[in-house]
C-alpha cells in the first residue's frame, strides 16, 4: 500500500515535470537552434537531414561575418544610437518621472501613454519627410531622437512607479533641512532610485538595440544598425546559413545577457501604463 | 525655483515629447488631407477627405489588409491567452526551477525580433528546414510554412505566440498569486472539481488582469511589423500583407505620402477602437 502510495506521488511530480519540460521545449528549442545553427559548417548548416547534437564545430560563420561585411561598424552604430538614446531618455525623463510621482501630475502621464497606442509609421513618415528636407537622414542625431520615441515614455513609466516608492516625509525632512527642490531630487531621491534607473536604463537600452521600424528608414550606410544589417544579409546569404544564424547570435547575446541582469523589471517595462492608466 | 518646481521638472520631457510626438502626430492627420508623392517635384495639393473615401470604398487592397490585421490579431491573440493561462496555471505552486523557467521565459520576449525572424526563415525552409524535418519526424505531412500564401499569415502567427505567450504566462502568473485562498477552500467542501474551481473562480477573478494583458497583446499585434516585414514582406502575392506593412509601402516604396498618412491614421483608430472595447469589457461581466 505504501509503495503504492509513492508510487503514484512519483509519477504525479514526474508527469508535471513532463509538462513543464515540453511547454518550455519551443522557447529553449529556438535558441539553441540559432547558436548550434552559427556553430555548423555550410554543409551541415543547409543538410538533410539536420543534425541536432552530432555535429562539427566551427567558428567560421563568426569569421565570414566580420570578412564580409563591416559588421564592427554596425555594431559600433548600434551602441551609439542605443547608448545616445538611453541617455538622452535619462536626463528629460528622471525629472520628469520624479515631478509626475511627487506632484501626481497624472494627465502628464496619461498624455505619455497615448504614444503607446499610436502606429510607430504615423510619426515615421513626418519625421523622414523633415529629415530628408534638412539632409540629416543617415545621422546618428535622426536615429536617436527617433529611437527616444519608445524610449523616452518607457524611462518616464517605469520610473513613476520607482520614485513613488520613496517615503514622501523624507523629501519634507531634506526640504526643511535647507535643501532645495533640485536638491531634494539630486542628493535624496536619485541615490534612493539607483537600482530603478539601472532597470530602466536597460530596458530604454534594449528597446533601441532591437529597432527595426525607424532604423530601416532612417540609418544609412554611415548609420546601418544591427537589425538592418542582418535584414540585409538575409537577401545577400541567400541559405548560407551559418553567417546568417552567427550574425543573429552576436545581436541576440547582449540582450539575453542585459535581460537576465534585470529579469525582475521586464514586465514592469513591457506592460507600463497598466497600472495607473 | 520652489514653487515653479513641479513646472519646471517635466519640461524638457514635454518639450521632447512635444517635438518628437505630437509634432509629427499632428503633421501625419494633416498630411492625410493632401495628395503628395515625395518622389516628384510637386508641391502637397489639399483633396480634402478624399484619401479616406479611397480607403473606405476604393481600395480593396486596403480591406484585405484590413481584414487580415484583424485576423491575424484574433488568432495570435486568442492561441497566446489561451496557452499563456494554461502555463500559468501549470506553474503556480511552488516547484524547483521555477526561477529558471520565469527566466527562460522572458528571454523570447526580449530577444531582438529581427533575429529572431531570420531563425525561423530559416527553420520554415520547405525543404532544408528544421520544422519540416521534425514533422515528418512525427509523421506528419510537410508544410509550406512562409512560403505559400495559404500558410504564410498562420506561420508568422505562430512566431507571434512564440514571442508574446510568455508575456500572457508572467502576467497571468502574478495575478494568480494574488487571488484569495477563501473561495477555494469552500469550494472544496462544497466537492467542486479542479476543472469547476478554474471555470467558476480563478477566471472570473483574473479577468481584470487578463483583460490589461489581453489589451497590451492586442495593441501590438495590431502594430506588428518586424517579424512580418523581415519574413515575408507582405508576401507572397500579398498574403500576409497587414495594414502596417501595405502602408509602409505606400510610404518608402512608392512615396504617396498623402495616401499613406490616411492609412496611418485609420490604423490608429482601429486600434483606439479596440482598446475602448476592451476597456468596455473589463468593467461588465461576461
Amino acid at each position: 500500500m505504501v509503495a503504492n502510495k509513492q508510487f503514484r506521488q512519483f509519477a504525479r511530480t514526474a508527469g508535471f515535470y513532463g509538462l513543464v519540460i515540453l511547454v518550455m521545449l519551443p522557447t529553449v528549442f529556438v535558441f539553441f537552434w540559432m547558436i548550434t545553427l552559427s556553430l555548423k559548417p555550410q554543409v551541415e548548416a543547409a543538410g538533410y537531414p539536420p543534425s541536432f547534437f552530432r555535429f562539427t564545430v566551427t567558428f567560421r560563420g563568426y569569421v565570414e561575418v566580420f570578412a564580409k561585411h563591416p559588421f564592427l561598424l554596425y555594431i559600433w552604430n548600434s551602441l551609439v544610437v542605443a547608448a545616445g538614446t538611453t541617455l538622452l531618455g535619462l536626463i528629460v525623463g528622471l525629472p520628469a518621472a520624479y515631478s509626475i510621482a511627487q506632484w501626481k501630475q497624472q494627465k502628464l502621464a496619461l498624455t505619455i501613454l497615448v504614444a503607446r497606442i499610436i502606429p510607430g509609421i504615423s510619426y515615421l513618415i513626418p519625421w523622414y519627410i523633415l529629415f530628408r528636407n534638412i539632409r540629416m537622414v543617415d545621422t546618428y542625431t535622426a536615429l536617436i531622437l527617433t529611437h527616444l520615441v519608445v524610449g523616452l515614455p518607457i524611462t518616464i513609466w517605469v520610473m513613476i512607479g520607482f520614485f513613488e516608492d520613496i517615503p514622501p516625509d523624507l523629501r519634507e525632512a531634506a526640504l526643511i533641512d535647507g535643501c532645495t527642490d533640485y536638491g531634494a531630487f539630486w542628493r535624496v531621491a536619485i541615490p534612493l532610485v539607483k537600482p530603478g534607473v539601472v532597470a530602466t536604463a536597460i530596458l530604454a537600452f534594449i528597446f533601441s538595440w532591437n529597432n527595426f521600424l525607424f532604423s530601416v528608414i532612417l540609418a544609412g550606410r554611415n548609420t546601418r544598425t544591427l537589425p538592418i544589417a542582418v535584414f540585409n544579409m538575409i537577401g545577400y546569404e541567400e541559405i548560407n546559413w551559418g553567417p546568417l544564424a552567427a550574425a543573429a547570435t552576436l545581436i541576440t547575446l547582449p540582450v539575453i545577457i542585459l535581460t537576465l541582469i534585470i529579469q525582475r523589471h521586464i514586465v514592469t517595462g513591457l506592460t507600463f501604463g497598466a497600472v495607473k492608466g | 525655483m520652489h514653487r515653479h518646481a513641479r513646472y519646471i521638472f517635466p519640461a524638457p520631457a514635454f518639450l521632447v515629447v512635444g517635438l518628437i510626438i505630437v509634432y509629427p502626430v499632428f503633421y501625419t492627420a494633416w498630411m492625410s488631407l493632401q495628395e503628395w508623392f515625395a518622389s516628384s517635384l510637386t508641391p502637397p495639393k489639399f483633396i480634402g477627405m478624399l484619401n479616406y473615401r479611397k480607403i473606405l470604398t476604393g481600395d480593396p487592397r486596403f480591406t484585405d489588409a484590413f481584414f487580415r490585421t484583424i485576423y491575424f490579431t484574433v488568432i495570435a491573440v486568442t492561441i497566446e491567452t489561451t496557452l499563456g493561462v494554461g502555463m500559468a496555471v501549470l506553474f503556480n505552486r511552488e516547484f524547483w526551477g521555477k526561477g529558471l523557467v520565469r527566466t527562460l521565459s522572458i528571454l523570447p520576449m526580449m530577444a531582438t525580433p529581427t533575429a529572431i525572424s531570420l531563425i525561423f526563415v530559416m527553420m520554415y525552409h520547405p525543404t532544408l528546414g528544421v520544422m519540416n524535418y521534425l514533422l515528418t519526424v512525427v509523421g506528419l505531412p510537410a508544410w509550406s510554412w512562409t512560403y505559400s500564401s495559404k500558410t504564410a499569415l498562420y506561420a508568422i502567427a505562430l512566431v507571434d505566440v512564440w514571442e508574446w505567450t510568455p508575456l500572457i504566462t508572467l502576467i497571468a502568473l502574478a495575478g494568480l498569486a494574488a487571488l484569495p485562498k477563501e473561495p477555494y477552500e469552500s469550494a472544496k467542501i462544497d466537492g467542486a472539481s479542479a476543472f469547476q474551481c478554474f471555470y467558476l473562480i480563478t477566471l472570473p477573478l483574473l479577468r481584470p488582469t487578463l483583460v490589461v494583458a489581453i489589451l497590451f497583446r492586442a495593441i501590438d499585434a495590431l502594430k506588428t511589423f518586424d517579424i512580418i516585414f523581415v519574413m515575408t514582406q507582405g508576401g507572397p502575392s500579398n498574403a500576409s500583407e497587414t495594414i502596417n506593412i501595405l502602408l509602409f509601402n505606400q510610404a518608402f516604396s512608392y512615396f504617396n505620402m498623402g495616401y499613406a498618412s490616411s492609412m496611418a491614421v485609420a490604423l490608429f483608430a482601429i486600434i483606439l477602437g479596440i482598446c475602448l472595447i476592451l476597456m468596455k469589457v473589463r468593467r461588465v461581466g461576461w
